[in-house]
């Protein structure tokens, strides 16, 4: 089973990280963790529920992200993880 | 009283616990004079002290080590960056900490308000009586001028130099302010004084910014004959200035000063005779300090000469246009400079909230988000300079004027550029961020930022946990 990182530690970007799990599992580390978490942290299951994911390992590494950057790197995460496992 | 040893000056000055100290931060990150001076009053085991450092870098460790043995009674500054922030959360203080303005600094020494025992001034060459510049030796750091007002009215003022002379050209100091001179193997680098971020941005949403505040000041008619001018050392500010100086080049202008940190873009501008003068309270590099010795038109000034509020004679009374960063600002246009939205200390006023209450015109430029936090708070989490100081906020996104400033507005009724309300400038950075969850600062009070006029203002807090 493949990990699939995309994204960066760059300000205002984030590094999204997933592979396949039994669960569901949501790990987000952000630095506007105060003002932001719950936006974040709805953002992330909402996005992975409209791709259908109900089992899987999430790592985001926020570093100030808007909210379409997040949706972008997870959303490419997803696409490669079931390209790389079938 | 000249001596090669500390601890014979430190005989010499008899230091007690409860001596209020006071130390400049003219080397900036290159300064090993306070170091120096506070390990070696720790090592005699003085306890309760007052301190007065003008601002604080990364590079003072022994003050980290103050605060962990519990020395350090009241601190009093106007600038703290690095982690001695994290260590005054950490082991706090048995007295307060004051945060104070460059002007308000020079104010209270003068007025009794700081009362200092020992002035510790490094200074990089002085002659055997205590004539002393910035200019000559081999450590050179430019204008002393946050240390003048301690050297005159501190019970004893002690210079620490790596260089004697016979002579000083044009001494900043005064021999007759001097009590005594340690003269030590070096008094810190130079390489230090320019560790800030002095270059201009490459950022193309600063640019966007600065060429905004261009098109901005000349819209308000302001880029006249004989304007006045002074911006930070921050990347945006750095290239408003280059963008002024070419501005009056362009127009065939010349203007009349530029006051506050000088840096080679403003020497520039003197060398190009774009501007008339230049008044200096500090020198944020080596061009500076070259230009502050050779260049007549280029003057040392005094932290008093440059802001105290009761001078009259202060520069800023005359200054046109001041360009200003901010932390965070809020719907009444008060500006945070001295704390993050979760109340950690990263800077300070410095002259920041002196130059915004004087200059004609004050513009706070900043970008509209910062990683995701937008820079618009409904009340910013302290008040470093109060919102009636302040005339315009400029974003890559946007321009908000002060309601007050009637006459701006009227000025700008058919502008091109992107003018708008600063409800809706906020608005603006939400649709982008979302809205931020507001936690406001707790804690334990640990102290308070001080106007420049003496009052006390927002409070200060060492965070629990």
């Amino acid at each position: 089973m493949k990990t699939v990182s995309v994204g960066t530690l760059e300000s205002s970007d984030c590094l999204v990280t997933i592979k396949p799990h039994e669960s569901l599992e949501i790990e987000i580390d952000t630095v506007v963790h105060d003002a932001f978490y719950e936006h974040i942290s709805d953002l992330v299951r909402k996005t992975l529920k409209e791709h259908g994911i109900t089992k899987a390992y999430v790592i985001v590494q926020d570093k100030g992200a808007l909210d379409y950057a997040i949706k972008a790197r997870l959303t490419t995460a997803i696409k490669r993880m079931r390209d790389d496992n079938g | 009283m000249i001596s090669k040893s500390l601890e014979t000056l430190l005989d010499f000055v008899k230091p007690s616990d409860g001596m209020a100290c006071s130390f400049h931060h003219h080397f900036r990150n290159g300064d090993n004079v306070l170091n120096m001076v506070m390990e070696a009053l720790m090592d005699r085991d003085l306890t309760n002290l007052e301190l007065y450092p003008s601002g604080i870098f990364p590079v003072h460790t022994s003050l980290i080590r103050a605060l962990k043995e519990n020395r350090i009674r009241n601190l009093t500054t106007n600038y703290i960056s690095g982690p001695f922030a994290d260590a005054l959360n950490t082991y706090g203080l048995t007295g307060e900490l004051t945060m104070q303005t460059h002007g308000g600094r020079a104010r209270a020494i003068i007025e009794g308000e700081n009362a200092i025992d020992v002035a510790f001034i490094a200074v990089s060459a002085c002659d055997e009586k205590g004539n002393a510049t910035g200019l000559e030796g081999d450590n050179v750091c430019g204008s002393l001028g946050y240390a003048i007002e301690d050297a005159i009215h501190a019970k004893k003022t002690i210079l620490i130099t790596d260089t004697i002379q016979t002579t000083i050209t044009n001494p900043q100091i005064r021999s007759k302010w001097v009590d005594g001179i340690l003269h030590v193997p070096s008094i810190g680098d130079p390489r230090g004084i320019v560790s800030g971020t002095l270059s201009i941005t490459k950022d193309p949403l600063g640019l966007k910014i600065a060429r905004d505040t261009i098109r901005f000041l000349d819209e308000s008619g302001m880029i006249e004959k004989d304007v006045s001018f002074q911006s930070g050392a921050g990347g945006i500010s750095l290239a408003i200035t280059k963008m002024f100086t070419e501005t009056l080049e362009e127009k065939g202008l010349s203007a009349s000063f530029f006051t506050g940190g000088i840096t080679k873009h403003h020497v520039n501008a003197l060398e190009k005779g774009l501007v008339k003068d230049l008044y200096d309270v500090q020198c944020f590099d080596l061009d500076a300090i070259r230009s502050l010795r050779e260049n007549p038109r280029h003057h040392f000034m005094s932290a008093s000469d440059y802001a105290n509020p009761n001078n009259d004679h202060r520069k800023i009374k005359d200054l046109s246009i001041v360009i200003l960063g901010a932390a965070e600002v809020d719907l009444d246009f008060n500006v945070n400079v001295t704390t993050d939205s979760s109340g950690t200390i990263i800077g300070g006023s410095g002259g920041h909230s002196d130059t915004a209450e004087d200059a004609a015109l004050s513009i706070i430029v900043s970008p509209l988000l910062k990683g995701r936090m937008p820079l618009i708070k409904d009340r910013v989490t302290s008040i470093t300079t109060p919102g009636q100081s302040v005339d315009v906020i400029i974003t890559e996104r946007g321009i908000a004027i002060n309601p007050k400033r009637h006459d701006l507005l009227e000025r700008f009724k058919n502008t091109t550029l992107p003018l708008m309300s600063i409800e809706s400038l906020q608005k603006k950075a939400h649709a982008l961020s979302g809205v931020p969850k507001h936690s406001p600062a707790k804690g334990r009070v640990i102290g308070h930022i001080e106007s420049r006029h003496g009052q006390k203002g927002d409070a200060l807090y060492r965070k629990e946990g």
